[in-house]
């Protein structure tokens, strides 16, 4: 081989072509390539997303004639004083009881696994977490929370298997709990709870896994060699370093329980969510006012909730 | 003497892989050792077995004379300076270096206390309330010194710590820490594959290739007296004459090292050689020569004349240059 580098032109001559001539100018002018990326993306969050949520919003300060079912549309702050009443205020404490307890078993059920795929987890095996954590959320929603209600059931697989164990005293003291308890799995508290969880746990997983893959094993190590016991590491260095993962995690389990009106419509007991109260008061009911009002609920709780969030120094080691 | 680190036969293995075998070392109570090899050669999982990071296939290792098999790190009074420094990012300057003390139970005031005067030790008195991230490399480097030394260890271990320092900075450091070594008199174990760190610092050197040690002894013996060919050439850079050439110069049937220093350029030595080529590194310019079949590197102090390339020279050297290696030829 022989290189004759004294013939090659120092600059090359540009290629033909309209293509050719834009990837100069987006090369040259790196504000337009980002105009074209993030153009339709804001159009579609700005104008549509966040628009239709502000027209939503502007309808909770409406309120509704109680004579002729009438919207008023008036800026009127009775809408949300309807919040207060002991029938509403009941389903927004429920619900956000339920969301904080389904957040704190997927934190609980959660952590050790995300740390095994974060930690150990190689090749193969990663493969198969990543598989084992996103397959339950390729089939539908619906036929999942029938399945659960079927499992849940009194005449369901869950009580048939306990009988044949002999733990159906078990079943039966946690069924008599008063109010998680109830007549079956399916129709109390409990059942809610453990769909939910079941539901959002994959919501929960991923971010604590790549925030825990984030901290290198050096740290761990140094913590170990200061003296650390595993126990005190988990507490003094991992948490602390995975909390941003655990937080967003949270965020994700928490708003999802706190808008969801299918799970416990299906499972649990004929009381209100949220999401129910929602969907009832924008259908039958007519009274979208009121149904705005209950949706800047959730969004509220979720402000104070990020808020409280970063001044604890959730978000300090990103 | 106590024996501050002892192996006796060590092994560690990952299925196929031989990280360390059949490993004997001693290292005394209060010297500075340094465990100096190429990647891959088994150093830093030495280093790893004192720590407790990594357990032992076979074999035994003693800690001043107590058995450290199946002791967990957090047992071993042992503190290790890490290669990436290993700071913990949420926590400031202060709650670094105070860790360890913290852990131990040791009150706030206290620690605090014990924190700055390692801080003072290290020269970054008043840095506690930064952040980690806030620091320059090498100032890192020293937290991580300090947050080891805080807890007064046994043995203090150092990984590679200088490696991602630059030039200046390192020698600088090479100093200090050579100096901080003497006046505390704690056992520092060095891990490093930078040759001349190890020559410049440490009491003793161990140099590791494919798992084992190839030689152990004090910079002296390992810089002029190779063991094997592959210290000769990791160490000293020297040239390796191989067994049969030796035999044909000096009648003696052994491989045998000469350093480039050794070699004489001028017209009244009795070997002929031919200049391959010539590079000036500064004090002195590095000169390749073919001599027979091999090629031989030289050094040429500067402000004497460089030959040019293509030359027939003529090279010689002292006979005691000429070191014989029975092992490993």
């Amino acid at each position: 081989m022989s290189l004759s580098v004294m013939e090659n032109p120092a600059i090359l001559a540009p290629k033909p072509g309209f293509l050719a001539r834009f990837s100069d100018l987006l090369w040259r002018r790196p504000s337009v390539l980002l105009a074209v990326l993030l153009g339709p993306p804001v159009l579609w969050l700005g104008v549509v997303y966040l628009g239709s949520l502000f027209a939503l919003l502007i309808q909770s300060f409406f309120s509704i004639d109680e004579f002729t079912g009438l919207i008023q549309y008036r800026f009127t702050l009775k809408t949300y004083g309807e919040l207060l009443q002991p029938v509403n205020l009941d389903i927004i404490l429920r619900t956000v009881a339920m969301a904080a307890s389904v957040t704190l078993a997927a934190v609980v059920v959660g952590f050790p696994v995300a740390y095994y795929a974060a930690r150990y987890a190689r090749g193969r095996w990663k493969a198969l977490f990543y598989l084992g954590i996103m397959l339950p959320l390729w089939s539908s929603y619906l036929v999942k929370v029938y399945a659960w209600k079927l499992i849940l059931a009194k005449e369901g697989i869950l009580t048939w298997g306990l009988s044949k164990i002999g733990l159906m005293p078990l079943l039966e003291a946690i069924l008599s709990i008063p109010v998680i308890g109830g007549n079956s799995l399916s129709v109390s508290y409990i059942g809610t709870f453990l769909v939910f969880l079941y539901v959002w746990l994959p919501f929960m997983i991923l971010p604590m896994q790549a925030a825990m893959e984030r901290v290198p094993v050096s740290l761990l190590e140094a913590s170990a060699d200061q003296g650390a016991e595993p126990v005190q590491t988990l507490r003094h260095v991992l948490l602390p370093l995975a909390l941003p993962g655990v937080v967003a995690g949270s965020i994700f389990t928490f708003s999802l329980t706190l808008g969801d009106y299918i799970i416990p419509q299906i499972v649990g007991s004929s009381r209100l969510f949220i999401g129910q109260a929602v969907y009832a008061h924008q259908g039958t009911a007519g009274n979208i006012p009121l149904a705005a009002a209950f949706t800047v609920v959730p969004i509220v709780i979720m402000g104070f909730y990020l808020w409280g969030a970063k001044r604890l120094g959730a978000f300090d080691a990103l | 003497m106590q024996s501050a680190v002892l192996f006796k036969n060590v092994s560690r293995h990952y299925g196929e892989v031989r990280a360390v075998h059949a490993v004997d070392l001693e290292v005394r109570a209060g010297e500075f050792f340094a465990m100096l090899g190429p990647s891959g050669s088994g150093k830093t999982t030495s280093l790893r077995l004192i720590a407790g990071f990594e357990q032992p296939t076979s074999g035994h290792i003693e800690i001043f004379g107590e058995t450290a098999e199946g002791v967990p790190p957090y047992r071993r009074n042992v503190n290790t300076v890490f290669q990436d420094y290993a700071l913990f990012p949420h926590m400031s300057v202060r709650d670094n270096v105070a860790y360890g003390l913290m852990i131990a139970g040791m009150g706030r005031k206290a620690r605090y206390a014990k924190a700055e005067e390692a801080l003072e030790l290290v020269r970054l008195p008043g840095y506690g309330d930064r952040a980690p991230a806030a620091l320059s490399g090498g100032q890192r480097q020293r937290v991580a010194l300090a947050r080891a030394l805080v807890n007064e260890p046994k043995v203090l271990l150092l990984d590679e710590p200088l490696g991602a320092l630059d030039l200046k900075l390192r020698e600088q450091m090479q100093e200090e820490l050579k100096s901080l070594q003497k006046s505390l008199g704690i056992t520092f174990i060095f891990v490093t594959h930078d040759q001349g760190e190890a020559l410049s610092m440490a009491d003793r050197v161990a140099v590791f290739d494919h798992g084992k040690i190839q030689q152990v002894g004090t910079p002296q013996d390992i810089y002029q007296r190779p063991d094997t060919p592959f210290v000769a050439d990791f160490v000293g850079s020297s040239n390796v004459l191989p067994a049969d050439m030796v035999l044909e110069l000096t009648g003696h049937h052994a491989a045998a090292s000469l350093r480039p220093e050794a070699i004489r350029i001028g017209a009244e030595e009795k070997h002929a050689a031919t200049v391959a080529g010539a590079s000036y590194i500064g004090a002195v310019t590095r000169v390749s020569l073919n001599f027979r079949q091999m090629q031989l590197s030289a050094l040429v102090p500067a402000g004497v004349a460089v030959p040019e390339t293509g030359e027939t020279v003529s090279i010689g050297w002292d006979r005691e240059a000429l070191h014989l290696m029975e092992r490993g030829s």
